[in-house]
């Protein structure tokens, strides 16, 4: 019951390939089996956001994905929101507010936050908070979260 | 807390055919479980609450995937359709708002890329924050098996806390709404303690229809979240406002009513006084706002 | 925003690095996902290990049977409390002045004789994947005698509650924390109480009796957890000569060492650990709980091994803060001058001795100026989680105790809140119930800041549609902390410094330290290139915590720049024949004073060390006095919605006296943070039992933190009255800010609807029974 099962995705614009069992989510494989350790694991339950990837154009919780769900599909981690010489204006937003203290939950908010600008322009406070409601931080309290995300918006339209 | 946590490994099929998958349904019996989203199995799997070994990924099934509008025969949504793509959708936002109300609240974003009303559905929590809208809105379940096809009213499909009304082999397809009458207004709404992220402690999902003058209700189901066994209909509720003029009174008697077939618990999430107290004041708030939406304002 | 103070007799400094918003050093692999936290270490061969953890509150161990999972293929180890070393009473400092019973210690960290909590670790195993280890637990059998349990603070003081102990150590002073067992020969009656004591200052008796109006509340709180988003994990690797190395992620890499090689019975030289980038700690990762068990896995196997915890052992395996019961009595007369104050506090510790009921009775009255006071402690063993530092630890519950009753107090007397504050307000001079008096402390200015700001100026509207809104205002105070620190700055040939320190970065730390460095030679902040030591590469550090780091690592990072200084004078002086004395660093060049006045920039000086004698190394290793209290005076504005009885806070503006502020974002960040934590404890957050000791609540969903939806922008307005005992004026920044939110959240909501609320968490179920209450409907 434990042979292992041949997935072939897309991470990060790259074609991938690994086995995994049918019982390993998303977030185990990347970290466990693919040692991309970007994506971070906060409760495994789709509570607090630290394991957002963004899957087919949308973000998910990786925990509650099996990664056996993703073949032929498309993702996006952490490891490939910059572009290989220059940081996505939400990275740098995120330096420059100093939107981050621990930093674990970071890379949560950011695949989240690009996500979102990268559908929506002209958001707002409200807007932003409602979004990324599913991202918990306890070291910033988010006012510097939501001033870089608005910050990063500025930036784009330049 | 000694082997509580045990994930078993299990098998997963991800069919294409509608056919494919009633098979396994069909010959892995009460040991199958269909996965759409995975928001709800997955971590029950992970608090060894079935004893599974194979899991039927629904989301390849084209049946499943269908969201189909016609004025004449109304909304059909498939089992596998997550929110995302209800509370986009232009048609649905016009015709069906209240669908809209619900979808929009189950979890944070990320959870609303990949949950499904059909899972809602079937997951039959008693405070799961589809069905007071899907009842409210006179849904039907359209359930598939090798035996064939059948329905069953969204008031009846759940028949105890966690538990639906499938039958081994069996799976849900779609989930069918009447077309909306004209004059007629829905709304869904629950109470949180924070602002996202929260299982309700009460939720309420209201459908009325007005007269043509629009100061008399004709026909009103109210339904109840969170406050027993399974979301239930309030029947009583409901006909006490049939004939009824629009007015406080009104509405405030139909809520009083309402709290009558209500039984809530007291659990982390809540209190019997608490949960009680917000049966009246959600179903007052959603009549209003439901008649503000017939009323077309 | 900032506001400077004129300061007498501390010259103002004009600092060129200090005050500014550089980028920090580590954030760019934190925005990347290439920072390495604790469960971000792959090692091959490496096992995966799992903790078995006890299914009742309170019970004996009679036998563990591990046969069946070692024979699970795949398992390679199996451990219980017979692979600790034996303890005896022995203390190792924490370094936050708490101590620690190594045998409670090691207990909690493995059951031996009895388990005392659901949760309470009981065995471990490693195997070769986590599910496989997760197995592995299942088939361990445990036999257990189950014993009653005593779960509630009052009821667990009661001659005939079930004792945790049975000859538990009974003090009547708060300097034995960690507790300990009665010597053989004492018959003492056995007791849950492990101390109790009492600070006073003048006749409170007399005094209150002297009052013109006296108010005395109860107040409950319950258990909160740090809710750090990183879980716990450690990764521990052998070699063959016996040395070990542990990754791990914490809040002090030598107390990690320290504690693991007491428990494994080992010299501490025979770990080297290594830090890891930590995903928050908040007082919460400052003691062992997975770091031991890693070891003596890996060792059995003979393999590395990583162990983590899951959520759900986050919270029912390692420390949330105390539950409480406590009574605070003030006594004012008709003009507003405080003039006696009792407070009671019984803290829960859980399963040992250790609440933080003393620096809770140390706090709670000491943002006033009172001559007498009688504070009286109480800390109580109870069958739940033992309890770890959070946040101020004690200051929270007592302060929101003490807070509501300034509240109340201040309408009594129909006297503005803020000005009773500052008609009491403690100042220079002023004692503390426990003893110490104030040096240079600045919560009148904080209080004067405040009264000028629009936040208290501007009226607010009471009705926003069906829902009501209130103010409140409160008060906290924290001591801030010390300990030894160390520092190594290395000069580079390109004209820039690395410097290794060794004080884990919560919160930007580390980017601090190198300002520090950065201002004494200076340079630019991004040319000091700044890292946390592991434990043999960097001098013994105390833990980060206590509000310390920016005071006691910061110092030494000055002092290692100073060191540099020193030897670059020197070098000059040398190459140029002169006498050091003519030569003087200013601002980042090299001068000869008189004569031909040649000079060197750092970068030119830097660039030649190597052909002049040799590279410059800078060192340092400190533990310095000269600590400066924390005042914080915060403003909170909420809109209740009565009929669902929810608190949403709208507006919040955060004062407080940081002395000077290193890095302002930083600083703003730890206040936001703080304040975010206390909402979360005065609406949401708390600890939920069932009947027999379970929690009920051990996950995000149900643990309910803050969301970003729930939280409105937080403004952080840092005011500064250097602290004349440290080079650049330093205070503590990080924990003060926990300590008003929950008082001025009840105030506020006191204010919008009328009812006094007096446990905690202020949810809508309890707003609601209180409104009810009130108007007397009673009824849902």
């Amino acid at each position: 019951m434990n042979e292992k099962i041949h997935v072939k995705t897309k991470i990060n614009d790259d074609y991938v390939e690994f086995l995994c069992e049918a019982r390993q989510s998303l977030l185990e494989v990347l970290r466990d089996v693919l040692d991309m350790t970007g994506t971070k694991e906060g409760c495994n339950d789709g509570n607090c956001g630290a394991c957002t990837v963004i899957l087919d154009g949308r973000i998910v919780d990786s925990c509650l994905v099996l990664a056996v769900e993703v073949s032929g599909k498309e993702i996006i981690t952490i490891e490939g929101v910059a572009n290989v010489d220059k940081l996505h204006p939400i990275q740098q937003a995120f330096l420059e507010q100093a939107a981050l203290q621990c930093g674990i939950c970071t890379p949560g908010f950011i695949v989240a936050s690009k996500a979102l600008l990268d559908r929506e322009s002209n958001v707002d406070e409200g807007r932003i908070r409602h979004w990324l409601a599913g991202n918990l931080c306890r070291c910033t309290g988010y006012d510097k979260i939501v001033r870089a995300v608005m910050a990063a918006q500025e930036n784009t339209k330049i | 807390m000694q082997g509580d946590l045990i994930l078993k490994n299990f098998q997963y099929s991800a069919p294409l055919t509608l056919d494919q998958a009633l098979q396994y349904m069909d010959s892995f019996g009460s040991k199958a479980k269909a996965l759409a989203g995975g928001t709800d199995i997955l971590v029950q799997l992970r608090g060894n609450r079935f004893d599974m070994e194979m899991l039927v990924d629904v989301k390849s099934i084209p049946e499943l995937n269908e969201l189909s509008y016609t004025d004449s025969a109304g909304l059909s949504v498939g089992a596998a359709v997550p929110c995302v793509r209800i509370y986009e959708d232009s048609l649905i936002q016009q015709n069906y708002p209240c669908l809209v109300d619900a979808a929009y609240l189950i979890g944070g974003i990320q959870i609303q890329g990949r949950a499904t009303i059909g899972g809602n559905l079937c997951n039959a929590s008693p405070s799961g924050d589809t069905i007071p809208a899907l009842i409210a809105l006179g849904a039907e379940a359209i359930v598939c098996s090798k035996r064939g096809y059948r329905s069953i009213p969204a008031e009846d499909f759940c028949v105890g806390p966690g538990q639906n009304g499938l039958e081994n082999g069996e799976l849900l397809v779609s989930i069918k709404f009447p077309p909306p009458k004209l004059y007629s207004g829905a709304h869904f709404l629950r109470f949180i303690p924070r602002n996202e992220m929260d299982i309700a402690v009460a939720n309420v999902g209201v459908a009325l229809t007005l007269d043509s003058n629009k100061q008399t209700i004709e026909s009103a189901r109210i339904a109840l979240g969170a406050v027993g066994p399974t979301p239930l209909l309030a029947t009583t509720a409901s006909d006490f406002l049939v004939g009824k003029e629009i007015s406080d009174d009104n509405l405030y008697g139909a809520a009083e009513i309402a709290k009558q077939i209500a039984s809530p618990i007291t659990d982390m999430r809540g209190t019997i006084n608490q949960r009680m107290h917000l049966v009246g004041v959600l179903t007052k708030r959603a009549l209003q706002k439901a008649i503000e939406r017939a009323k077309g304002v | 925003m900032i506001r400077k103070l004129d300061d007498k007799g501390i010259s103002k400094a004009n600092y060129k690095v200090i005050g500014t918003r550089p980028i920090r050093h580590d954030g760019l692999d934190k925005v990347t996902g290439q920072a390495k936290y604790s469960a971000d270490i792959n090692l091959p061969g490496m096992l995966y290990g799992k903790v078995l953890r006890s299914p009742h509150a309170h019970a004996r161990i009679r036998n563990i049977d591990a046969g069946k999972a070692l024979a699970l293929k795949g398992v390679s180890a199996v451990i219980t409390s017979a692979d600790f070393s034996i303890q005896s009473d022995k203390v190792i400092d924490l370094g936050e002045g708490a101590m620690v019973n190594t045998g409670f210690l090691s207990q909690n960290v493995m059951a031996k004789e009895k388990v005392l909590y659901k949760g309470h670790a009981v065995a471990a195993v490693a195997a070769e994947s986590m599910h496989l280890a997760e197995e592995a637990l299942a088939l361990i059998d445990v036999d257990y005698d189950v014993l009653s349990p005593v779960f509630d603070v009052r009821e667990a003081m009661k001659p005939g509650a079930p004792l945790l102990h049975e000859r538990l150590y009974h003090s009547s002073t708060p300097f034995i924390r960690p507790g300990g067992l009665k010597d053989d020969s004492d018959n003492s009656p056995g007791s849950n109480i492990a101390s109790h004591f009492v600070f006073e200052l003048g006749n409170p008796k007399n005094a209150f009796a002297e009052a013109d109006i006296i108010v005395e509340r109860e107040f409950q709180t319950k258990p909160v957890h740090q809710g750090y988003i990183e879980p716990h994990a450690a990764t521990a690797i052998w070699n063959r000569d016996g040395k070990a190395t542990l990754w791990c992620s914490s809040q002090g890499q030598f107390t990690m060492r320290d504690q693991s090689a007491v428990l494994l019975g080992i010299a501490t030289s025979n770990i080297r650990v290594i830090p890891l980038e930590i995903g928050g700690g908040f007082g919460g990762k400052t003691l062992v709980y997975l770091e031991p068990i890693a070891l003596l896995l890996a060792k059995k196997a003979g393999r590395p091994v990583k162990v983590t915890m899951s959520r759900k052992e986050v919270f029912e395996g390692t420390g949330p803060t105390s539950g409480s019961f406590m009574r605070v009595k003030l006594g004012a007369n008709n003009d507003g001058k405080l003039v006696a104050a009792e407070g009671v506090l019984a803290y829960e510790a859980g399963a040992f001795p250790g609440s933080p009921v003393n620096p809770g009775v140390q706090c709670m009255f000491a943002s006033y100026d009172l001559k007498d006071v009688r504070v009286e402690g109480y800390d109580v063993v109870v069958n739940k989680q033992k309890v770890a530092a959070y946040r101020a630890p004690g200051s929270p519950g007592s302060c929101f105790a003490v807070e509501t009753v300034i509240d109340e107090l201040a309408e009594k007397l129909n006297i503005d809140p803020l000005e009773l504050r500052e008609k009491n307000g403690a100042k220079e001079g002023t004692r503390r119930v426990s003893g110490p008096v104030f040096g240079k402390i600045g919560y009148l200015e904080t209080i004067k800041i405040a009264k000028s700001h629009p936040h208290y100026i501007e009226p607010i509207k009471r009705n926003a549609g069906s829902k009501v809104r209130g103010r409140g205002i409160a008060s906290g105070f924290w001591f801030n902390g010390s300990g030894p620190a160390c520092a190594i700055a290395n000069v580079h040939s390109d004209g820039t410094v690395s410097l290794i320190e060794g004080s884990p970065d919560i919160g930007g730390s580390r980017a601090m330290a190198a300002m520090c460095v950065a201002e004494v030679l200076g340079l630019a902040a991004e040319d000091v290139h700044p890292s946390v030591g592991d434990t043999d590469s960097i001098g013994y550090t105390s833990n980060t915590g206590g509000s310390s780091v920016a005071f006691k690592t910061g110092w030494a990072s000055y002092e290692a720049a100073q060191d540099i200084k020193r030897q670059l004078i020197e070098r000059a002086a040398r190459i140029w024949d002169v006498d050091p004395g003519q030569v003087e660093m200013d601002n980042g060049t090299l001068n000869e004073k008189s004569g031909t006045r040649r000079q060197f920039t750092f970068k030119n000086l830097a660039a030649v060390l190597l052909s002049t004698g040799g590279p410059i190394v800078g060192k340092a290793a400190v533990d310095p006095a000269g600590v400066g209290g924390a005042f914080a005076l915060h403003i909170a504005d909420v809109e209740v919605d009565p009929e669902t009885g929810k608190v949403d806070v709208i507006r919040y503006t955060a004062f407080q006296d940081v002395g000077t502020a290193v890095h302002p974002s930083y600083v703003e960040g730890q206040i936001q943070g703080g304040v975010a934590q206390g909402i979360g404890w005065a609406l949401n957050e708390e600890y939920v039992f069932s009947e027999d000791g379970t929690m009920l609540n051990s996950s995000f969903l149900d643990y309910r933190m803050p969301t970003s939806l729930d939280l409105p922008m937080i403004e952080a307005v840092i005011v500064e009255v250097p602290n004349p005992g440290h080079p650049f004026g330093v205070r503590g920044v990080g924990e003060v800010p926990i300590v008003p939110p929950m008082a001025a959240i009840a105030n506020a909501v006191y204010d919008a609807i009328g009812v006094r609320i007096r446990r905690l968490p202020i949810n809508p179920p309890t707003v609601l029974e209180a409104i009810w209450a009130k108007d007397g409907s009673g009824r849902g």
